[in-house]
């Protein structure tokens, strides 16, 4: 294990070396500063970016802390701003810009073409807003010896055959709840409701406004699959965020899971569970539902975004050295780290379930300015439903009025 | 003392409140009485690694017109005070009309998510305060009448929940609480039904709270207590004693009203706190089954996306004013108390 | 005074009088202690134990007496126990950065608070007009503000003002929104101390701040270190404040442990924050032993007078 570390790091610092030689950092003495979550996909980004750049910047500064999210719109409004850079996600992206703080960026990918891969521009209506590098999405996990033991053929393909393959290993007496998945109270249970919503083919929205659309057929079917879903998942599933559902898994508790893609590596890996688990777990795409045919997920990216209130050559030279981080040999040093939308990944089997999930056509988390409200509310109002003392009309009216009232305050509604 | 004087002792600790903790209050209050601007919202389309799709944008430009005509916001009044989110007026006097029975009535009051988190909270406080006082003056009591050696090791010991980080401290006993960790797993067997778990029953989840809550504040009073007990006049006691007073008699008649000064001190800390009950919540996950006011801040500040500041300032208003209605009988006798030693 | 108190209390406990007869208030009352000690202890030391073991023993799905012999972690590092945690947290992580910083912030914030807090608490006690009570009145209302509703107001400000993200506007704020409590108990205290003291002070020629220096200080010790324990620890144990309002470079423990717990979407290391947590008692368990006579007679002194 260590060996291995030891040699990709080397190679790592080899291979680092030589792209500094070539990496185009933009103009030099700049101030370069970023701000990040932690994970370690984005210390691999931002570190190969301070190795290529750090020297021609007067300044490369970067602050990886788990409450990004909720101090950037205050850290980027001041003009000049905190940061020049903010790494995000497809939902942080709409909540920077809904208060106009990042800013378009079509010169510079003009400027720095021919180092951008393919397809990872985000354009809103026709401007760049972020350069994305790496996915992630919703998908299921599998146990083929408990699929094939419960006399199960094959992997289930929709929430259907899931439903039935988890009453036969039921029936079997094999488990009692074979399916784990994050349904905790906020942020998790709203994040189902929208991929199983998105898989029946629903819209948030009434096209073009902010009036909620989600009281309907639709929207009563996919509560009630959630309703069929957690008659067999763990009882105390709606504690469950990812790490009890990966704990679960691990300790060989369960089936079948909904989980996220970035829990394939350490699920995989030899750490935490048993020979008997990791080699019988399958990563699939994400279910489809009620006859649809793209799986039942949210897509999500994570990019590279600048600031609105900064120089102009402050952005370049951030712009510049972050896309220098995105090469090969970073991608090759952190292959297993994430899914990256880069050249030069190489798709191991924990990359196999967010990877199917995004061929079959699953759509991306919406990034629509009032999405964030909306998930609020289906997280705070879905429980009663799922604790069976509510019927899936009442839970649907509730999340409307819920979301109205927020909606209301923040000017989206009247 | 002059007026020069105490002006000058109290200027730095004064200027510090006020700055902010004042300021923002005010702050905080006017902010409460606004809306945000309407958002204009354009149609658009987005494109990225997994295709395009059409969505909606705000138009910041003129979004930004809007603000700068009127940069508070749009006034809303005591609005966001009695919308569904707080008070929830227009909902209780419909469900009030449209209820035959006290039970119906109630079922919908406690569907709305104030009043759901009200009720968590005033049973939290109701029950943990009292709970807290009684056994930590009775562990207080306990220790004092332990061997000499032995109580610093006790001190010490007692001392440890208030110590460990609430973060950490909380996870951990999550854990433990697991219906496969060793207190979970512990309990089922003393009921002997392997089905139950502490975290999914409404009934059980309140009663975890309430058991963290005690053992995670009994330190407080335990150590003020016991400190107080060092103070008990040692000839009233003899006094008692030479009376024929039994140990209890002598606790309930010379102890308790020495300590009681002391116990409007902890009751009026330990209220205020438990009335703000928030971080048991969320470490052990147990929103599903209950909230607090503080959590609907907490919540309105930070998984809303862009942050609602009007609801979690109202929120945060009706807080205050909760903990000043809890304290007022306490403060009435400070009052009073005050007013004796200023004459 | 105070130590003369404890000292004397100790002796009803060992009073052959009293141990002559062992009533059942006796025995309840030794049992209850017992058992407190017990359900105080336990989860501690589970963790001190435990926090020896890999994650998958320490918060083992399949059986609990995993934490206990450390199955995994015989089977992923060949001994029952494990120094992987802390070395994780202290070499990889550089914990020790996090511990500086605290060791700042909360230096600093107890000295600030007890300086603003103990000329206020003083000017308070001894005034004995109408606006004090409203002050100390006041100062409950200020304390009843939820702090992420005061944090998050702060946010934009800071940022506008370049005061982000350093020590300095930590402290600060640590010592603002301490100050009521620090204010309510150093007052109690100080309303202790017979006024006779400064005031015949002040007949000899003092002025009210040499009585306050000459008089008052000498003696006003233990109430001090009884508020300055409680200063402490508040802002030891700070997460609201110090996560929202420190970068990177300059976080504290408690956000550094924090952040080696993960997030939704990636695998934290627990283990980490778990040895980080052990060890981060580690110095509060020396300042208790160390202060523990003074905190008992602090509090007996200040508080009792309510």
């Amino acid at each position: 294990m260590l060996m291995k570390r030891l040699a990709t790091a080397s190679l790592f610092a080899g291979l680092m070396s030589s792209a500094a030689f070539a990496a185009d950092c933009g103009p030099e003495g700049q101030s370069i500063r970023i701000l990040a979550s932690d994970f370690p996909a984005i210390h691999a980004v931002v570190e190969a970016a301070q190795a290529n750049c750090a020297a021609a910047a007067a300044e490369f500064t970067v602050n990886h802390t788990t409450e990004a999210r909720q101090i950037m719109n205050a850290a980027l409004t001041p003009n000049p701003a905190e940061y020049t850079s903010v790494i995000l996600a497809n939902a942080t992206l709409t909540q920077l810009m809904n208060d106009g703080l990042v800013r378009p960026l079509n010169d510079l990918v003009e400027k720095y073409k021919d180092s951008i891969p393919p397809n990872v521009l985000i354009t809103i209506d026709g401007k760049v807003m972020a350069v994305a590098f790496m996915a992630n999405s919703q998908h299921l996990f599998s146990r083929k010896d408990i699929l094939e033991q419960a006399g199960v053929e094959g992997i289930p393909a929709s929430y259907e055959e899931v439903l039935e393959a988890a009453e036969k290993i039921r029936a079997a007496g094999i488990m009692e709840h074979p399916l784990v998945m994050n349904l905790q109270t906020g942020w998790n249970v709203g994040e189902v409701f929208n991929m199983i919503y998105l898989g029946h083919g629903g819209e948030f929205f009434a096209p073009g406004s902010a009036e909620p659309s989600i009281n309907n057929e639709k929207g009563i079917a996919t509560l009630n699959t959630m309703k069929a879903l957690v008659e067999y998942a763990h009882p105390d599933h709606l504690t469950h965020a990812s790490n009890e559902t990966q704990g679960l898994w691990e300790s060989g508790q369960a089936a079948l899971a909904i989980m996220w893609g970035s829990r394939g590596a350490p699920i995989l890996d030899d750490e935490g569970s048993t020979e008997e688990v990791t080699s019988n777990t399958v990563l699939s795409a994400a279910p489809t539902v009620g006859g649809g045919s793209t799986p039942a997920a949210t897509l999500w990216w994570d990019g590279i975004s600048i600031a609105a209130n900064i120089p102009d050559a402050d952005a370049e030279a951030t712009f510049a050295a972050l896309i220098s981080g995105l090469n090969p040999e970073m991608v090759a040093a952190n292959n297993d780290d994430a899914v990256w939308l880069l050249p030069g990944f190489e798709p191991g089997p924990a990359a196999a379930g967010v990877a199917a999930t995004a061929q079959g056509g699953a759509r991306p988390y919406p990034m629509i300015p009032q999405m964030g409200l909306l998930h609020a509310a289906l997280g705070s109002e879905l429980t009663d439903f799922l604790k069976g003392g509510e019927s899936a009309e009442q839970a649907l009216a509730d999340v409307e009025t819920a979301y109205r009232t927020s909606a209301k305050e923040a000017g989206f509604l009247k | 003392m002059k007026h020069r004087t105490f002006f000058w002792f109290i200027l730095p600790t004064l200027s510090a409140m006020i700055l902010f903790i004042a300021l923002p209050i005010v702050s905080v209050f006017i902010q409460s009485l606004f809306v945000e601007h309407e958002q204009v919202l354009v149609v658009s389309e987005s494109c990225g690694p997994f295709g395009c799709s059409p969505t909606t944008t705000v138009d910041v430009a003129a979004t930004e017109k809007l603000r700068q005509e009127q940069p508070l916001g749009q006034f809303n009044g005591l609005g966001t005070y009695i919308n569904r989110s707080h008070l929830a007026f227009a909902e209780v006097g419909e469900a009030w009309r449209t209820t035959e029975t006290f039970r119906a009535f109630w079922k919908q009051v406690s569907n709305l998510p104030f009043y759901r988190a009200l009720i968590f909270t005033l049973t939290y406080t109701a029950v943990v305060t009292p709970v807290v006082i009684a056994l930590g003056l009775a562990i207080a009591v306990g220790v004092n009448n332990l061997p000499r050696m032995l109580k610093g090791p006790s001190i010490f010991i007692s001392l440890l929940p208030f110590l460990v980080t609430p973060l950490v401290g909380s996870l951990i006993l999550f854990w433990m609480v697991d219906s496969d960790g060793v207190i979970g797993a512990t309990i089922q067997r003393v009921f002997n039904d392997p089905s139950l778990s502490l975290k999914a029953s409404t009934t059980l989840t309140w009663t975890m709270l309430i058991v963290y809550g005690i053992w995670h504040t009994l330190p407080f009073s335990f150590i003020t207590f016991y400190a107080g007990l060092q103070t008990v006049p040692e000839d009233t006691m003899e006094a008692a004693m030479i009376d024929g007073a039994s140990k209890w008699q002598r606790m309930i008649h010379v102890i308790v009203p020495h300590l009681s000064p002391l116990m409007a001190f902890v009751t009026l800390m330990l209220l205020m706190d438990n009335f703000r009950v928030f971080e048991p919540i969320v470490s052990f996950k147990a929103e599903a089954h209950a909230t607090s006011l503080s959590w609907i801040i907490y919540n309105d500040l930070r998984e809303s996306g862009n942050p609602l500041y009007g609801s979690a300032g109202a929120t945060s208003m009706m807080t205050i004013i909760g903990v000043v209605i809890l304290l007022t009988p306490v403060l009435i006798r400070t009052w009073r108390d005050f007013s004796r030693k200023a004459h | 005074m105070a130590t003369k108190a404890q000292s004397s209390i100790a002796v009803p406990a060992v009073n052959p009088k009293s141990r002559s007869r062992v009533s059942l208030l006796t025995v309840v009352s030794l049992a209850l202690v017992a058992l407190w000690l017990i359900i105080a202890a336990f989860p501690f030391f589970w963790t001190f134990w435990g926090s020896f073991k890999v994650q998958s023993d320490f918060f083992s799905k399949t059986d609990w007496q995993n934490a206990i012999y450390g199955v995994n972690t015989i089977q992923q590092t060949g001994s029952a126990f494990t120094l992987d945690g802390y070395r994780g947290a202290w070499v990889e992580e550089e914990f020790w950065r996090n511990v500086i910083n605290s060791g700042i912030v909360v230096f600093f914030t107890v000295v600030i608070s007890l300086t603003f807090g103990t000329l206020g608490g003083y000017a308070l006690a001894r005034s004995g007009r109408r606006y004090a009570f409203w002050l100390l009145m006041a100062a409950l209302v200020f304390r009843a503000m939820p702090h992420i509703t005061l944090v998050s107001g702060y946010l934009l400000p800071f940022f506008e003002w370049n005061i982000w993200g350093i020590l300095p506007t930590t402290i600060i704020v640590l010592v603002a929104i301490n100050q009521p409590f620090t204010l309510w108990m150093l007052h109690s205290f100080f309303l202790n101390i017979p006024k006779d003291m400064d005031e015949s002070a002040m007949v000899d020629g003092c002025t009210r701040f040499q009585a306050f220096r000459h008089v008052i200080i000498p003696v006003m010790w233990p109430g001090v270190i009884t508020t300055g324990l409680f200063s402490f620890l508040l802002a030891y144990n700070d997460f609201a404040v110090t996560a929202m309002l420190l970068s990177s470079e300059n976080e504290t423990i408690i956000p550094a442990i924090n952040s080696f717990l993960g997030t939704t979407q990636v695998e934290g290391k627990v283990m980490y924050a778990v040895a980080a947590v052990v060890s981060a008692t580690a110095p509060l368990f020396v300042l208790i032993l160390f202060f523990q006579r003074q905190i008992v007679s602090g509090l007996t002194a200040g508080a009792v007078k309510g």
